[in-house]
This record gives structure tokens, sequence and C-alpha cells, in this order.
């Protein structure tokens, strides 16, 4: 199973960034388990300075912006 | 060239609606249809056209940039950075984890943070289209100068003694090894990419700030309408000393971002408040807000916290009565 992290504080973007990987997900029939990341001690860690900013399997993927679905479903299908 | 708002804005209240520009209403409205369809225009057209210039920066190079920059350059550039950066306030605080881990002083971090809510694209093609270009420049060089200043202040007090711990370990760590260097290399952008970039930006923007726009032009037709000619001027029209830090106090809880606030500024500058007050009162309900103070509780221990809402405070204080001692003899 993937493991997705969107890292943000709780910004309005995070929370609709994860929803949007969870229900292509869900509409490709992948299992995946999307964690929100919120402490910036984390965030640091993985040396992101805009947010959302997605890891996918412990690789950093996408920074800054809620991303389009043509990226999402090829993290998803790789 | 921008009669063509004014005269739009006649011809919808006095023909459209059949109100009389003598009444208040009448007035208010004006007021309003002519400043939100200027300011609308211009934030499309301009947006889009700064947009294509600054393709290539961002938060990352501006990082990599400043990392081991002597500290005099440092405090200018980081202000200056803030205010062509384009980043979202939600993005504070990675910002500065991102700065700091690469080794950055506290200051500089601060002069960069410290300057981009006040200063922006979207303020300045404001303040040009309503207050004129002196003023644009006034509040342009005031708004680095509280980045600069303050950043130079933050690192003369050792700032750094007070950021949170995990914060502080990683400032020391990146100062120990070489900034790092993980950037992605300077590509040079096709056209066709600087216009997606350009247009998603602008729509992004737009998207954001209109409600301010509405909110603040609809707060300044209220008063432009309503507020009776020459009571602000009668009451707090010769710059008495209280009316400044009253003015930033109140300028606190009142947060806003610098599009919803410029034309409130409008306003009471042609009603007769006086440039240092109001320049006060609007630094600080863009740059001393609860909201941002409460996220940067997480980097910053109350003190340095405490410190800087001060700092705030004094400078937005002595830039009110310095301009309304100075104002008479340089925009007149």
């Amino acid at each position: 199973m993937k493991e997705i992290k969107v890292l943000g504080s709780g910004c309005a973007k995070c929370t609709k960034t994860a929803e949007v990987i969870e229900k292509i997900a869900q509409e490709l029939n992948i299992a995946v388990h999307v964690i929100k990341e919120t402490s910036p001690e984390v965030i640091m860690g993985y040396g992101v300075m805009t947010t959302p900013a997605v890891i996918v399997d412990e690789v950093n993927v996408h920074a800054g912006s809620i991303p389009h679905r043509d990226l999402i479903e090829s993290w998803l299908l790789k | 060239m921008f009669e063509i708002f004014t005269q739009f804005a006649t011809w919808l209240v006095v023909d459209v609606f059949g109100l009389s520009k003598a009444t208040k209403l009448g007035d208010a409205l004006h007021f309003f249809i002519e400043d939100t369809t200027k300011i609308f225009f211009l934030l499309l057209v301009m947006i889009y056209i700064i947009a294509l210039l600054r393709a290539s920066i961002n938060v990352e190079r501006v990082r990599d940039y400043l990392a081991g920059k002597n500290k005099g350059v440092g405090y200018v550039l980081g202000s200056g950075f803030g205010a062509i950066t384009p980043f979202c306030s939600c993005s504070s605080i990675p910002v500065f984890l991102g700065f700091t881990s690469a080794g950055i002083p506290v200051g500089i971090t601060m002069a960069f943070l410290i300057t981009s809510p006040l200063i922006n694209e979207v303020a300045v093609l404001l303040l040009l289209s309503l207050l004129g270009w002196k003023f644009t420049l006034l509040y342009v060089v005031i708004g680095m100068s509280v980045g600069i200043l303050g950043g130079v202040f933050l690192d003369a007090i050792k700032a750094e003694r007070w950021l949170q711990s995990f914060a502080a370990k990683a400032l020391e760590r990146g100062q120990q090894s070489a900034a790092i260097t993980n950037s992605t290399a300077s590509e040079s952008l096709s056209l066709k990419q600087r216009h997606g970039f350009a247009k998603a930006e602008t729509l992004e923007i737009f998207g954001r700030v209109w409600k301010w726009v509405i909110i603040g032009v609809g707060l300044g037709s209220a008063l432009h309408g309503f507020v009776p000619d020459g009571w602000i001027e009668n009451h707090l029209g010769d710059g008495q000393w209280w009316s400044v830090p009253s003015a930033v106090l109140l300028g606190i809880p009142l947060y806003s971002n610098a599009t919803g606030v410029i034309p409130v500024m409008e306003s009471l500058i042609n009603k007769g408040l006086p440039i240092g007050t109001t320049l006060a009162f609007c630094m600080s309900t863009v740059a001393a807000s609860f909201p941002e103070f409460i996220l940067l509780k997480q980097v910053m221990q109350w003190r340095l916290l405490a410190v800087l809402f001060i700092l705030l405070l004094v400078a937005f204080t002595l830039i009110g009565w310095i301009f309304n001692f100075i104002s008479p003899y340089i925009l007149s």
C-alpha cells in the first residue's frame, strides 16, 4: 500500500489536497494511506518551503499548490 | 486613461439607477462602482504582466541566493525579495524554517517576512492608481525600511536565542554546514511556460483578492459617502500626537491584507486624515495580526513574539509621527 503524506499546517488548500488524493485513489481502486502532517518540525525535515506539499513513499513529489488530477493519477499508478 | 471608469460609474448610477450624485447614496455608489471596476481591470492586466516577468523567482531560489550572503547586503536583499516574491501567508512557517535551516540569520529571514505582506504587486498597483506615484514610492520605501531595520534590530538583540529549540538547532546546523544547494538548476523558461504560469497566477491571485477589494472599496465608499465632510479633518486633522498610537492599536485587531486596506486609505486621506496617521493605521492592519502571530508561535518563544509585536507597534507609531510632521513639505 502506498503511503502518501500531505504536508501543511492546516491551511484550507492542504485539507483539500488530502481529500482530492483520497477521492481519486478510491475511483481508481487503489489502496492508499493518506496522512496529514502538520508539525512544522516534520515539514522542515522534508526541506519543503511551500505548502501543501506531497510526499509519496518518502519522496517529495510536489509542493506549493493543490496538485492537478493528472499528476495525482501518475503518482498512484506508478 | 482612467476616465472611462468614472464615466461608466456615472452612466450606471445616474442613467440606469436614476440616482443623483448629490445624494449620499448616489455618491457612495458612484465611488464604489468606479473603484471596483478600475481595480478589477488593473488587477487582471497587471498581475498577468508581472507574473510573466517573475515566473522564474520562487522561495527556494531566494533561499539559495540569500544563504551565505554577507549581513549588510542580506537585510536589504531579504526585504527586497519579500516585496517581489509571491507567497501566501499560510506558508510563512515553512518559509521561515526553510530559510533558518539554510543558516540564514533570523534578522534576514524576518526582513523577508515583515516586508512581504506590506509590499506586493497588488498593493503597489492599487496605490499607484488610487493615490499617485509619490505616495506609492513613499509607501514602498517605508515598508522596506521597516523590514530592514526590524531585521537588523532582531539580530542585534540576538533574537535566535528565543526560537523554539528545534528551530534554533536547525539554524545552528545550517550555519555549520555549507548552505544546502539542492535547488533545481536555474532552468530558463519558454514563453509558453511563462504564459501558463502567469495565467494560473492571475486566476489564483484574483480569486483570492477580489472579495477583499469589494470589502475595502465598500468601506471606503461608506466613509466617502456617509462621514460628513470635515468631521475627520476637524477632529483628527492636526495630527494630534495621540491619534497615531491609537490608530496603530485600532489596526491590530482589524486584520486585512493590503488589497482591502488601500481603498480605505484613499477615503481616509481624502477626508483629511493626515498621511502619517493613515499610514500607521494601515500598516498595522496589514502587518501585525493575531492569526499571523499564533502561527509564528510554532517556531518562536513568547519572548521573541512579544519583542516582534512591540517592534512593529513602535515602528508604525514612529512612521506616523514622522510623516505627520514632514508630509506638508514633501507631498504638497
